[in-house]
Order: structure tokens, then C-alpha cells, then sequence
């Protein structure tokens, strides 16, 4: 699913050179939960945002689903953006002038899907999530919990193999947290391919292969159940 | 994206900005509405004059007494007269230049005219019976003047549709006597409609044989002679051969002025030509402010709207699609003001016609269309550095902006 080649991406602060990445290597095989752990700085939002096509790298190749995507064109990224990653972001990122279900249409009003069949779609993504009843509601009007359930919504409507979480329960209380991962590692076992950015250990323990991240490289790779240490 | 979920999306977002995108309505619809008001105005202008003038139609000429060099303008209204223009110098006019086909020389004063207890001050025009043909004018009831010598003083008089209402009160003034100064005249017609030329209010006149008028005002001189050419003649040459002609029989002297439509309506071009332009930079500079707002607040909605830009990208939007619901933002706004504009210049334009029904006040529909037209290419020129600049955002940056 995702295969990184030597991956840096270099910021400018200042006079000096930041790695956000430094020549990463990572294969990620579909239907993987991983976890992406390390201090503020050390790259994890960096290599999120490389994931998802919304950041390029200076140097190395990024294949998404087979397709090398460092030199393509904005337009062909935005499609595959599109068809393959889902996002879900610490601050929901809902628009506040749309419903709930607004919210989760956007993506397909962004592809241009028929009205019938987006209502289709989200209809079922609402009942899924449990927020059938809060369809037409702003999100102002919803709790933290649903507000992060209807951007999953909005990230998995379009059923994409890839779905990209950062800091997912940051903002939540830990009963919300729980609702939150409990639908994320649900949709994974339904075969999406998972990652999760958290700087919480026990967030990061649940997953299947945990990675420890410093300084923009990867100083940890764990795979298997994780132990009690 | 469909071309309906374009339109909702754009509509969330202006009702969440009801100010700007109000003040920007009203910024072009201003623009947009004194392009429209302003034609109308000078549609109305050269419809008005083309009127007054179409009476004279293209075989006509008139002749003033006095000469003026000027060409072109308005005619001169008085002559400073070396000498007059005699009933004679009409008739010879009449008998021996080729090609006139009609001679109406005008005699004009002001009278009391009286019938039974009521009186009126008026316009008395003597003239002959051409000057109707000339003129066009058409009789409500009765005759014309009668087609006698110039020279015979008879007793008729036409009156004009306003002088019958209020000298008769309604009835028919035909047969009726009327008395103008001191001489009794017998009304043989009526004419009908406004009449209207040069600030001559025709159905406020009696018109008179002309040597009438020359007993009742003791005037030798006409104060103007029209002369119709034959359609299809030389009126060029019918022009020269009456210059001719007055100057031999003024002893040399070239004193009279003749005017022909043509050289009035050059004259007239000319100031609808400035008019035109006038128009076409009020027009351009309304549009460059609206332009220059329309780029400010579509800055402005870029700014405040930065973190929502990177999640229409994280959510698959391509820069190109981000660029295009900037434009028709910026795009709907200006079609919807420059509607508003072009309602509030046709209520301008009924209102005109309500005040002015003689002006014919009346707005082409290309202008319409290059008005509404010129607008939205101009919002969407302006808004073009904005819509470019939140395409160009980096999605991570303009997501951060969240955190």
C-alpha cells in the first residue's frame, strides 16, 4: 500500500536546515495498524502529511498504491488524495456552516458523485457511526466525540484503502477516546489500512506495529502484540 | 464538482459574508446601473432631436435671413438682417429655381386672440399652405390654409388642438369667427397632436396667410422660409441655385443663411459622440472600483478561509477546483449585483419616461448585456490574483493554521 524510498524533506528555519524526514524507508502492506509515536518535532506530522499527498518530498520517492507520486502534478495528486486517503485531524476540521451530513458529502461534491447515490452513501456512513439522528445538525451542535465521528465519516465515505489519523483523541475526553479508536481499529478490521500519530503511549500500544520516531528518522520499528512493559 | 453544488457551496459561503458580499453588490450595481441610466439618457437625447428634426426629412432646406458663417450647431435663432427676405424674394424662389417643389415662408408674432368673452395671448404664424405639407402635420378636423398667392391677406385661420379646448371649450371651432389683434379671421381647421419643435408649442398657435400676418404685425421680413425640394432632385444644387438667386436679387449681397438638416445632425453627431464617451469612462471607472473591491474582499475571504482551502485539498479538492469556486464566488456576486444594477436602471429609465414622456428614453439591450457582461469579466479579472493565491496554498500550512 504505501512504500517510502529514502523519504527527506527538509525544512528552512531560519538560517538553519530542519529534517523534517531523513531518508526514510518504510513499507506499510495493506490492511496494516500502525502507530506513529515520538516527541513534538520529530517528524511524525511530517511523514503524515507526506502519506497523504498533501506535503512533497525533496528527495527519495513516495509510491502510493504502486504509483510513484514525487513528481506528479498537483491535479494528479488531488486524485489520488482523493481516491485512496482518508484523513482524520486532531481539530475535526468539520466546516461549520454544513450539517453533519453536509460535512460528510463533501468529498463526493468534491468528485462530483450523483446526489442519489452521496445520500446513499452517507446515509449509511450516519447510521453507521450511530448519528443518524444528527444528520441535519451544525457542528457546533455536537459533542466532541460525534464531531470527530462525522469526520471519520467524511474521510471513510468515499471508502478509501488508506486512512491517515493525527492525534485523532487529542481533544477528547477518555470516553470519546474510547468511542473514537474502538471505530477506527473496527474499520481496520474491515481491512482499511490504518495509521494512527499519537504522542499517547496507550493509544500507540494498541497497534500491530508500532513506530518511534526522532529527529525526522525512525529509531523504533515494533511489530506483533504489544507487551506490557 | 457539479455545476449545482458549485452554485449551494458559493451560496453557504456569501450568506456566512452577507456585508461584503452586499457591499460588492452594491458597488457594481451602481457601476452597471449609471451605464444604463446614462444611455438611456443619450438614446433618449438623440431620439428627441432625431424627432424634431425628422419633420425637415432630408429634402428640405431652410432659409434664414442674415448670414452666419458657422456651420454645423444649432440654427441661429435671430439674424442680424442687412436685409429681409421678402414675400417676393419666396415667390421668385418658388417660380424659378428648379426642383423646389413646396415655399413656406413664415411669418411669426405674438397676439390676443378672442373668441366671444375669452381671450388668450398666443403664437400667430403666418405661412402658407406648404408649411403643413413640410411639416407633416396632420388636421384633427377642417382644411388647410388655402393654396392662394402669397400675397392674398384672407380672412382664415388654423388653429392648434389646445387653442380650440380652451378658446371653444371642446366644441368644434371650425366656421366659428375669432378675433386676433384687431381683425376677425373664420377658423377653417384644426390640427391635430402636440406639434411640437424648437420649443414651438404648435397646438398653443393659429396659423394665418402669411400676408395676414405681415397686416396684423405691420413686418415686411420672414422670419424663416422652408423649402421642400422634389425627392430625387439635387438638394445641393437646389441650394446653390437659391443662393444665386438671393444674391442677385439683393443686389450682390450674399445675407441670407441656408441650413440643411444634414449640416444640424453632423453638428448633433458630434455631441453625441462626446456624450458616448462620457458614458464609456464613468462606465470604466465605476467597474475599475468595483474591480479593485472585488480583489480586496475576495483577499480578504482567501485569509479567513485558509484552513477550510487545506481541507478541500486533504478531501481530494485539486488546486484547479479551489481556484474555480473562488472565481464563481467572486463571479456570482458580481452577476447578482450587476442585476440588481441593471433593475435599478430600468426603474431609473420608467422614471424618466414618467417625467419626460416627450423624451424617448429607451436602453439597447446589447448595453445591457456588455454592461452585465463587462462586470463579471471584470470581477472575475480581478479576482483572478486571489482565487490563484488560495490554489497555490500548501494543504499543510493552511491546515496547521487549525491547530
Amino acid at each position: 500500500m504505501i512504500e517510502l524510498r529514502e523519504v527527506t524533506r527538509r525544512f528552512e528555519v531560519g538560517d538553519e536546515t530542519v529534517f523534517g524526514l531523513h531518508e526514510i524507508s518504510l513499507t506499510v502492506p495493506q490492511g496494516e495498524y500502525v502507530s506513529v509515536s515520538g516527541p513534538s518535532g520529530s517528524g511524525k506530522s511530517t511523514l503524515l502529511n507526506v502519506l497523504g499527498l498533501l506535503d512533497r518530498p525533496d528527495a527519495g520517492e513516495y509510491l502510493l498504491a504502486g504509483e510513484a507520486t514525487r513528481r506528479l502534478g498537483e491535479e494528479r495528486r488531488a486524485a489520488l488524495r482523493r481516491q485512496h486517503v482518508g484523513f482524520v485531524f486532531q481539530a475535526y476540521h468539520l466546516i461549520p456552516r454544513m450539517t453533519a451530513r453536509e460535512n460528510i458529502e463533501l468529498p463526493m461534491v468534491l468528485g462530483g458523485m450523483a446526489p442519489a447515490e452521496r445520500r446513499r452513501r452517507s446515509d449509511l456512513a450516519l447510521e453507521r457511526l450511530g448519528l443518524s439522528e444528527r444528520a441535519t445538525h451544525l457542528p457546533r451542535q455536537l459533542s466532541g466525540g460525534q464531531r470527530q465521528r462525522v469526520a471519520i465519516g467524511r474521510a471513510i465515505v468515499l471508502e478509501p484503502a488508506l486512512l491517515l489519523a493525527d492525534e485523532p483523541t487529542g481533544n477528547l475526553d477518555s470516553e470519546a477516546s474510547a468511542e473514537v479508536t474502538a471505530l477506527l481499529e473496527s474499520l481496520n478490521a474491515n481491512g482499511i489500512t490504518l495509521l494512527v500519530v499519537t504522542h499517547d503511549p496507550d493509544t500507540a500500544r494498541r497497534a500491530h506495529r508500532r513506530l518511534r520516531m526522532l529527529d525526522g528518522r525512525i529509531v523504533q520499528d515494533q511489530a506483533g502484540p504489544a507487551r506490557e512493559s | 464538482m457539479r455545476a449545482w453544488d458549485v452554485l449551494t457551496f458559493t451560496i453557504t459561503v456569501l450568506s456566512r459574508q452577507r456585508f461584503r458580499a452586499l457591499m460588492l453588490l452594491l458597488a457594481i450595481g451602481v457601476g452597471v446601473c449609471s451605464v444604463i441610466a446614462l444611455t438611456a439618457l443619450g438614446e433618449g437625447a438623440r431620439g428627441y432631436v432625431l424627432e424634431q428634426f425628422s419633420f425637415l426629412g432630408t429634402d428640405t432646406l431652410v432659409i434664414l435671413p442674415g448670414r452666419q458663417e458657422t456651420t454645423g450647431g444649432m440654427p441661429p435663432l435671430t439674424g442680424a438682417a442687412t436685409r429681409d427676405i421678402t414675400l417676393a424674394d419666396a415667390e421668385a424662389i418658388r417660380d424659378f429655381v428648379p426642383g423646389v417643389r413646396r415655399v413656406a415662408p413664415i411669418v411669426l408674432g405674438a397676439a390676443e386672440i378672442r373668441y366671444q368673452s375669452r381671450a388668450r395671448e398666443t403664437i400667430v404664424m403666418g405661412t402658407t399652405a406648404d408649411f403643413l405639407r413640410i411639416r407633416q402635420l396632420q388636421r384633427a378636423t377642417g382644411s388647410n390654409l388655402p393654396d392662394a398667392d402669397f400675397d392674398q391677406a384672407q380672412p382664415f385661420a388654423v388653429v392648434g388642438g389646445k387653442v380650440q379646448r380652451e378658446l371653444f371649450g371642446g366644441r368644434s371651432a371650425v366656421g366659428h369667427w375669432l378675433r386676433i389683434g384687431n381683425r376677425r379671421f373664420r377658423v377653417i381647421g384644426v390640427l391635430s397632436g402636440r406639434g411640437d419643435s424648437f420649443g414651438l408649442d404648435l397646438s398653443d398657435a393659429v396659423l394665418v396667410p402669411v400676408a395676414s400676418a405681415q397686416q396684423l404685425f405691420n413686418r415686411h421680413g420672414m422670419f424663416r422660409v422652408l423649402v421642400g425640394v422634389h425627392p430625387g432632385r439635387n438638394r445641393q444644387a437646389a441650394q446653390r441655385q437659391i443662393e444665386q438667386l438671393m444674391q442677385s436679387r439683393h443686389q450682390g449681397e450674399r445675407d441670407v443663411t441656408i441650413v440643411s438638416p444634414d449640416a444640424i445632425l453632423a453638428g448633433f453627431s458630434q455631441i453625441m459622440g462626446s456624450l458616448t464617451v462620457l458614458v464609456a469612462s464613468i462606465a470604466a471607472i465605476s467597474l475599475l472600483v468595483a474591480g479593485i473591491m472585488t480583489m480586496n474582499i475576495m483577499l480578504i475571504s482567501v485569509r479567513s478561509r485558509t484552513e477550510e482551502i487545506g481541507l478541500l485539498m486533504a478531501l481530494g479538492a485539486s488546486p484547479g477546483q479551489v481556484r474555480m469556486l473562488f472565481l464563481i464566488e467572486a463571479g456570482s456576486m458580481a452577476a447578482a449585483g450587476a442585476c440588481a444594477g441593471v433593475v435599478a436602471g430600468f426603474i431609473l429609465v420608467a422614471v424618466g419616461r414618467a417625467l419626460y414622456p416627450e423624451v424617448p428614453f429607451q436602453v439597447p439591450v446589447r448595453v445591457v448585456l456588455a454592461g452585465v457582461g463587462t462586470a463579471v469579466m471584470t470581477a472575475l479579472f480581478f479576482a483572478w490574483i486571489p482565487a490563484r493565491q488560495a490554489a497555490a496554498l500548501p494543504p499543510v500550512t493552511a491546515l496547521l493554521k487549525g491547530h
